[in-house]
């Protein structure tokens, strides 16, 4: 498992990986939204961690599709399915997930606080936003996999995944955003919603890789 | 151990490719599959290997106890693709598929050596001609110990030279006691194979 993660975060490194792509969505985004909405500093406070979560989001399902089309183009899927036996199809799935969280999510999530500043954030909210995304993102990657498993033999499924995806997202959004405002706006709790999201993270983690796992070996042909 | 197949039926998308495949494989014995072109050999193989559902009769291992439970856990299967990263070097590819697969065999070095490759493994993959490519597959086969290799068209691209080398560590293989089930179109050198040929009439 620790070879397949570490092959997975070597590739998402070298030539032709997504971890910048990723990056430089979401920072065209985030710079966009001042000049859309205006220079009302206030309004822009406001708004930003929602923006930040949007634009984290859709970042986010950007790389998706590359998931496991990669391995199916070069046979490498095949013989990922094959290790069933020794390896746990869905265990595999989920250190695929965990290094393409490390390699293409986690760059989204360190420039978070460098993109709350265009924003005209706290600090305070900087940081808890910046909290959200390192805990809520798996959870979309995990989801993610899913989506991606069952769109894996299509040639153009980028946007297939994105549709099946996001309503699925939505709750992670939800609790993501309204933790993030609480930690700023005084009588919402920041603790109750964070927590919930933390659960959601965790019960995706199960979820998403086991339906993935019985995607990919029935979407075998 | 012993690999049987009993009236085997293979179906793609919904339609049926084979029906009727019989046989029966000792350790040390080979099987080669030959027919045109859409016969079915491909489909054939990852029935075998469990990549597409058995739609009729029977298939069975026996005597692979606890290491080898199931075909799929005895098999290396060699497709048309070399299921490597071009990204990686050729030793990081053989690296990974060594600690993916467990059963160590030989070490990513020695397996290059076996198939004459020796002295490129730092290159990318995708540096490799077609030839060198299907050759670092190979060393793929060598570098975690399955005791059935399934080989989908195993010599294209190869030279007489790689060719020959390749059969001989087939005939090494088989006198460890292991099984070999090859789809081709060219002559393998595997010596007392059973044949096997699908067409049209199955």
């Amino acid at each position: 498992m620790l070879a397949l993660f570490l092959r997975d975060i070597r590739l998402s490194i070298r030539a032709g990986g997504g971890a910048l792509t990723g990056v430089i969505f979401f920072l065209a985004v985030i710079a966009t939204i001042p000049f859309g909405v205006g220079p009302d500093l206030n309004l822009l406070a406001r708004i930003g961690p929602a923006i930040l979560w949007i634009g984290a989001l859709l970042a986010c399902l950007l790389g998706l599709d590359r998931l496991f089309q990669a391995d199916r183009e070069d046979g490498s899927l095949d013989l990922l399915v094959l290790g069933n036996d020794r390896q746990m199809l869905a265990l595999t799935v989920l250190t695929k997930c965990l290094a393409h969280w490390a390699g293409s999510v986690l760059p989204l999530v360190i420039a978070a606080p460098l993109l709350g500043l265009f924003m005209n954030m706290e600090p305070i909210g900087i940081g808890a936003t910046a909290l959200t995304l390192l805990v809520g993102t798996p959870a979309i990657t995990f989801i993610g996999a899913a989506g991606a498993a069952v769109a894996v033999a299509l040639p153009r499924g980028g946007l297939l995944i994105s549709v099946l995806v996001l309503p699925l997202t939505i709750p992670v959004l939800i609790f993501g955003v309204s933790a993030s405002y609480g930690a700023v706006a005084n009588p919402d709790p920041f603790l109750q919603p964070f927590l919930i999201l933390a659960a959601l993270t965790l019960f995706l983690a199960v979820l998403g890789p086991v339906a993935a796992a019985l995607a990919l070996r029935h979407g075998a042909d | 151990m012993r690999l049987i197949a009993e009236n085997l039926g293979g179906e793609r998308g919904g339609e049926a490719v084979f029906s009727g495949i019989n046989f029966a494989l000792e350790k040390g014995q080979a099987l080669i599959v030959t027919g045109p072109n859409g016969a079915g050999k491909s489909t054939l193989l990852r029935v075998v290997a469990g990549l597409l559902p058995v739609a009729a009769g029977r298939l069975l291992i026996e005597g692979g106890g606890e290491d080898f439970p199931s075909v799929a856990s005895a098999c290396h299967y060699l497709g048309h693709q070399n299921a490597m990263k071009t990204a990686l070097s050729v030793t990081e590819n053989l690296r990974f598929w060594r600690g993916f697969s467990g059963a160590d065999f030989l070490s990513a070095e020695a397996a290059l050596e076996m198939v004459g490759l020796d002295g490129i493994g730092h290159l990318p993959f995708g540096y490799l001609s077609t030839g060198q490519r299907r050759r670092a597959a190979i060393a793929k086969l060598l570098v975690s110990r399955r005791p059935l290799w399934l080989l989908d068209e195993p010599t294209a691209g190869l030279d007489k030279a790689s060719e020959e080398r390749f059969a001989r560590l087939m005939t090494q293989h088989r006198g460890e006691g292991g099984i070999i089930i090859a789809a081709t179109h060219l002559p393998l050198g595997l010596e007392g194979a059973q044949a096997l040929v699908m067409g049209e009439t199955g």
